[in-house]
């Protein structure tokens, strides 16, 4: 036995090795940057739920992934760029991923199909209580005007030379509802989802940092301090109407839009129906859990070095945050032409709920309107435009789907 | 495409679940036609002024969207408001007239010194304290401790 050579060998196809040839020190700022996602995640909070998961994935993609080819990495990007290329003999064959891919491929399946977001949507849908949405249907329209972000870092991204299906994929970060951000980035632009959806979550966990400076912007003192009078309560038959009232016309009108507002529908109705507990209990729970566990390390294993280093992720990421913002904007917008029309009933604030990102935004309506008049409770007014954000960026994104796929 | 399913069906017979191989081929078969059938997904180039129009056009779908929404649940919520008004008006009405009506005059007791109320049928009070009395006593226990449906006089 040649000790030397043998060691050579070893040495030759470690990853250490790797890291020295061939761009291998993109993994290693990948790496890098997995162990900051983990850290916001960990000590500080982000989404935790999520970012952990996400990060891990993108730690474990980025040490696993030296050669395209080596059949022991978990991700291969060369599958999948086989998937998509219309030309290769692996188009869109499930089947060649399953015989050829990895652990995390196998799990991205369920990204690239659609699945997991929209079984999420099944989960929050099975969490949200729409009663202050029913009681006040005017607050739909600042879940409306909340998409206004939406649609400017489209326009933004097609001025940045990005084509349609990568603008459209950015800008619905700024529907602040990750699930529906990955959900239309795996079906126009999959390339860009590791950027996106890291851009859309850690967005949706700076909520309370972004919207707070815009929204003392954009209001004056006198309307921050707007008490609103208290909602009517709605009725049993109502609630369980609701998901299939809502089901019915959004899907009517936006058949693309099936996946999410079906599944968020469905949800809503097993937990207000009274006779499925169980399922709304599994969906809310246990069925939630094991998607996210699947979504977060998937969508983290997109994040391979030799994509996402590129200037691309940096205006990605520069494109979402001017969506957030511009989301919050629109909805406040709206939010103080209803204080204007109701002679001041309206608290404009509720207005930045509109971004979906359930319940962080409202809960920043309510800190902000508190700190204005210590007796102000808007918390269950934001809640009503915060779930309009939902069905208004799940539109949106049926829109941006039926225009672009 | 083919033989990558071929290879599947024939791996999945080798598992002799008859069932099994003849329902996922035909879905493996299901699945090849839809990828074959599903249209090319590549992206599209859009000019500025394309993108100018979608953008605006896709924010006012949104607000008509949820505007036919808004207007659904107005329509449902004016139903659902207008039922309970009558509910409500309902249930004062008949508040009032309960108000108005003589409190029901409380009923006489009818046997007491037994445990609970007895019913008396054609018995007078006399009598059927008498009966009372000699029941307790021929099963040895106080009358206080017997309870006493009801006495009727057998004719």
């Amino acid at each position: 036995m040649d000790i030397l050579e043998t060691l050579k060998t070893l040495w030759n196809d470690s990853g250490f090795h790797s890291f020295l040839v061939d761009g291998g020190w993109k993994n290693l700022i990948m790496i890098a940057v997995s162990c900051v996602l983990l850290y916001l995640g960990i000590k500080k909070q982000f989404e935790p739920l999520l970012l952990v998961g996400i990060a891990f994935g993108c730690l474990l993609v980025n040490l696993s992934y030296f050669s395209p080819a080596s059949a022991d990495a978990l991700y291969h990007l060369d599958l999948w760029d086989n998937f998509l290329d219309s030309e290769h003999p692996d188009y869109h064959s499930y089947g060649a991923i399953l015989r050829n891919g990895g652990l995390l491929d196998i799990l991205y399946i369920g990204v690239k199909a659609g699945v997991y977001p929209s079984l999420i949507f099944m989960g929050i849908g099975a969490m949200t209580d729409f009663g202050p949405l029913i009681s006040n249907p005017k607050s739909l329209l600042l879940g409306a005007a909340a998409q206004m972000g939406v649609f400017l870092a489209f326009f933004g991204a097609v001025c940045l030379g990005f084509d349609g299906n990568a603008a459209a994929s950015i800008g619905i970060i700024g529907g602040a509802d990750g699930p529906t951000a990955i959900f239309l980035t795996s079906k126009l632009k999959p390339e860009l989802l590791g950027p996106i959806a890291i851009a859309a979550y850690s967005y949706m966990a700076l909520i309370p940092m972004i919207q707070p400076p815009i929204m003392r912007l954009l209001t004056t003192e006198k309307e921050r301090k707007v008490k609103m009078e208290q909602s009517r309560m709605v009725s049993k038959t109502e609630k369980i109407l609701f998901p299939i009232i809502v089901a019915l016309f959004v899907i009517l009108l936006l058949p693309s839009t099936a996946p999410l507002v079906g599944c968020l529908m469905l949800g809503n109705l097993w937990r207000e129906c009274g006779v499925t507990e169980r399922l709304s209990d599994t969906v809310q729970n246990g069925l939630m859990n094991i998607v996210t566990v699947f979504l977060g390390i998937s969508v983290g294993a997109t994040t391979v070095a030799s994509r996402f280093l590129s200037l691309e992720t940096i205006k990605i990421v520069g494109l979402g945050l001017t969506a957030f913002c511009f989301s919050t904007i629109g909805g406040l917008l709206v939010g103080k032409l209803m204080y204007k029309l109701t002679g001041g009933k309206v608290n404009p604030l509720i207005g930045s709920a509109g971004v979906s990102a359930v319940p962080m935004a409202a809960r920043v309506a309510q800190s902000e309107g508190q700190k204005a008049n210590p007796s102000n409770f808007l918390l269950m007014h934001a809640m009503g435009p915060n779930v309009a954000g939902v069905i208004g960026s799940a539109i949106a994104a049926g829109f941006l789907l039926a225009v672009f796929k | 495409m083919e033989l990558e399913n071929t290879t599947l069906d024939v791996a999945i017979i080798g598992g002799a679940d008859e069932p099994t191989a003849i329902f996922l081929n035909e879905a493996i078969q299901e699945t090849t036609e839809m990828t074959t059938k599903e249209s090319e997904n590549e992206a599209k180039d859009i000019s500025i002024a394309d993108a100018g129009i979608t953008a605006v056009f896709g924010y006012s779908v949104v607000f008509f969207g949820i505007l036919i929404l808004m207007i659904v649940l107005y329509c449902t919520g004016a139903i659902f408001k207008a039922k309970d008004a009558k509910e409500k008006a309902a249930k004062e009405a008949e508040n009032k007239s309960t108000k108005n009506t003589p409190a029901p005059v409380a009923e006489k007791p009818l046997a007491p010194g037994s445990a609970g109320h007895v019913k008396l049928f054609d018995v007078p009070d006399k009598e059927a304290a008498m009966i009372m009395a000699i029941v307790a006593d021929k099963m040895q226990k106080p009358l206080n401790e017997l309870h006493f449906i009801s006495i009727k006089e057998v004719k």
